[in-house]
């Protein structure tokens, strides 16, 4: 056998690098292990970079060095974003990773001086596709979350019908540039078209559904990289994007079960447009609501509590006060835990995430299939910035439109406490009768001030 | 339809069925993690960027593979870096005491 070239100790260098991703993912499965990925994940990504300086095809080191270190003034800085603002620093790196699947698969139409095989044009173009839809379409949902953007869904008449034949219509360029490959003039305004449909894809869905939309963003930029592979004939391209796609995938379904909802309806369905008419028909009912010092001393003479957080935490940026809350309570003697739902926030984990932050032990965290049961011997559950995981009309009112969705079961406790800052219904313009229920206190004002308030009462005994 | 394609073919089915296998069993405490972290490996299509610029072709392939060897880049880099920085918050009740 013949000593082994440079070719073959590359690809031997990818082949190790794909092993470390795929153990890099299993590391995951626990947060005591957790860490490891990331250390996995960075050595194969470091090895498979270092490789491809050796590739004999690699010149012009100039055109490398640059931008690898503009990427690094640019990532170091993503990497360190305030916990807040993690959804949109995700939105934006699905938005970097279609853009590089993107460009590169524009550039390797234009290499060579012969037009590509049309089975190669096929790839190119759906891979293009794919990559300009995801780059648009993940800078609207960035803008949405950073709130450059409005965050409700923006809607007009025929808006599904004109999306389509904008998708259409990208679609019949790359029919036809397969047909041709050398029409060099349609494949620019192929790229043009998807990059349109990324925007009208993500401008009519609105800020509650941004943790499906983000996870799908995610799996088209896995995808798209996968693709690439496809034509590039790069075996660890395709592994990698095999595997980011999967996860992004996995996290939709995930997403859109937890709302009962289907894919088509949260990308077509402009959630909340349906009830507002019926909401003003509604007969006044009577709310109850409690001060800070009421809810202090509700709170203090509980066994167990169980705090529900929502978006509306995230926003005030409470969670650090809910941190110093919970310290004070466990000293107390009070069982404090959180419920987490699936949807809770702007994207998958997003509230795991703000309460490792603020300190809070993961093992405090309860996924809702595991804490529903428990409400019924709960004293106190305490709804911090949630309203539409916690609506009971979800299981019980067969014209709501989250009719069917998986909820807190929170009304089952013995009491509920709402902080909130008015009775006005929520993003998705959903009246909530949890509101109105006899062991149900509004505790009205900003949650961050409110929960403050509550500290202050109790750290005063 | 080329030999490659079909070998390719069989790497991604079978990678997909690993990543569902290995994705599944990530707790859902960390799937705002899992996502940095899946980002930051997928942005490995920088191997791919580097070889479209560095062979230096054309003005305008090797632009555009400059353009993506930073965006893939910047996403390696800033994936790995959130994903630690979240992993390290997640402290369990008993390690906070010790």
């Amino acid at each position: 056998m013949n000593a082994l070239g440079l070719q073959e100790y590359l690809d031997f260098a990818y082949i190790v690098a794909v092993v470390l991703f795929i153990l890099s993912l299993k590391f995951l499965s626990s947060p005591t292990t957790a860490r490891w990925g990331v250390l996995a994940g960075e050595v194969g990504a470091a090895l498979a970079v270092v490789a491809t300086l050796f590739n004999p095809e690699v010149t012009a080191y100039k055109w490398i060095l640059i931008p690898l270190i503009i990427g690094a003034g640019v990532g170091v800085p993503l990497g360190l974003v305030h916990m807040t603002a993690v959804p949109q620093r995700t939105a934006l790196s699905h938005a970097f990773g279609a853009l590089s699947a993107a460009m590169i698969g524009i550039a390797e139409y234009y290499v060579g001086t012969s037009p590509v095989s049309r089975f190669q044009m096929g790839e190119i173009a759906l891979e293009v596709i794919i990559g300009s839809l995801t780059f648009t379409g993940s800078l609207i949902a960035a803008g949405k979350l950073q709130e450059i953007l409005p965050q409700r869904p923006i809607v007009y008449r025929g808006q599904n019908l004109v999306s389509l034949s904008v998708l259409a219509g990208a679609l019949g360029l790359a029919v036809a540039l397969v047909v041709n490959p050398g029409n060099a003039l349609l494949f620019p305004i192929m790229v043009i078209v998807a990059l349109i449909f990324g925007v009208l894809l993500v401008t009519p869905i609105g800020g509650a559904d941004m943790p499906t939309v983000i996870s799908l963003l995610n799996s088209y930029a896995g995808f798209s990289a996968a693709l690439l592979g496809f034509v590039l004939n790069s075996k660890v391209l395709v592994v990698a994007g095999a595997l980011d796609g999967s996860s992004g995938f996995i996290l939709s379904v995930i997403m859109c079960k937890a709302m009962n909802r289907s894919f088509t309806n949260v990308m077509f369905g402009a959630f909340g447009q349906v009830q507002v008419a019926a909401a003003g028909a509604k007969e006044e009912r009577v709310v109850r609501s409690a001060t800070a010092d009421e809810a202090a001393a509700i709170l203090s003479a509980a066994n167990k509590v169980v705090i529900v957080p929502g978006y509306g935490m995230a926003v005030a940026q409470a969670q650090h006060k809910v941190r110093e809350l919970y310290d004070l309570l466990s000293k107390k003697g009070v069982d404090v835990r959180f419920a987490i739902h699936p949807v809770a926030g702007r994207m998958p984990g997003h509230m795991n995430v703000l309460l490792a932050e603020a300190d809070i032990p993961y093992d405090r965290l309860i996924e809702m299939d595991e804490i529903n049961g428990d409400f019924p011997q709960t004293d106190v559950a305490l709804v911090i910035g949630a309203n539409d995981v916690t609506n009971p009309a979800a299981r019980t009112d067969q014209t709501s439109p989250i009719f069917g969705m998986p909820i807190l079961d929170v009304d089952k406790a013995h009491t509920v406490m709402v902080i909130k800052r008015s009775m006005s219904p929520g993003f998705a313009g959903i009246d909530n009768p949890l509101y109105y229920l006899d062991n149900n206190l509004m505790l009205f004002g900003d949650a961050k001030q409110f929960v403050g308030a509550i500290v202050k009462e109790l750290g005063g005994h | 339809m080329p030999a490659d394609f079909l070998s390719n073919l069989y790497v991604f089915i079978l990678a997909g069925f690993v990543g569902f296998e290995v994705i599944k069993r990530v707790s859902p405490l960390l799937h705002t993690p899992l996502m940095s972290l899946t980002n930051a490996l997928d942005a490995i299509v920088v191997v791919a960027a580097i070889i479209i610029a560095g062979r230096h072709e054309t003005t305008l392939t090797t632009v555009l593979g400059a353009i993506a060897v930073a965006a893939s880049f910047s996403n390696m880099v800033g994936g790995f870096v959130i994903t630690d920085r979240m992993l390290r918050m997640f402290k369990s009740g008993r390690s906070k005491q010790s």
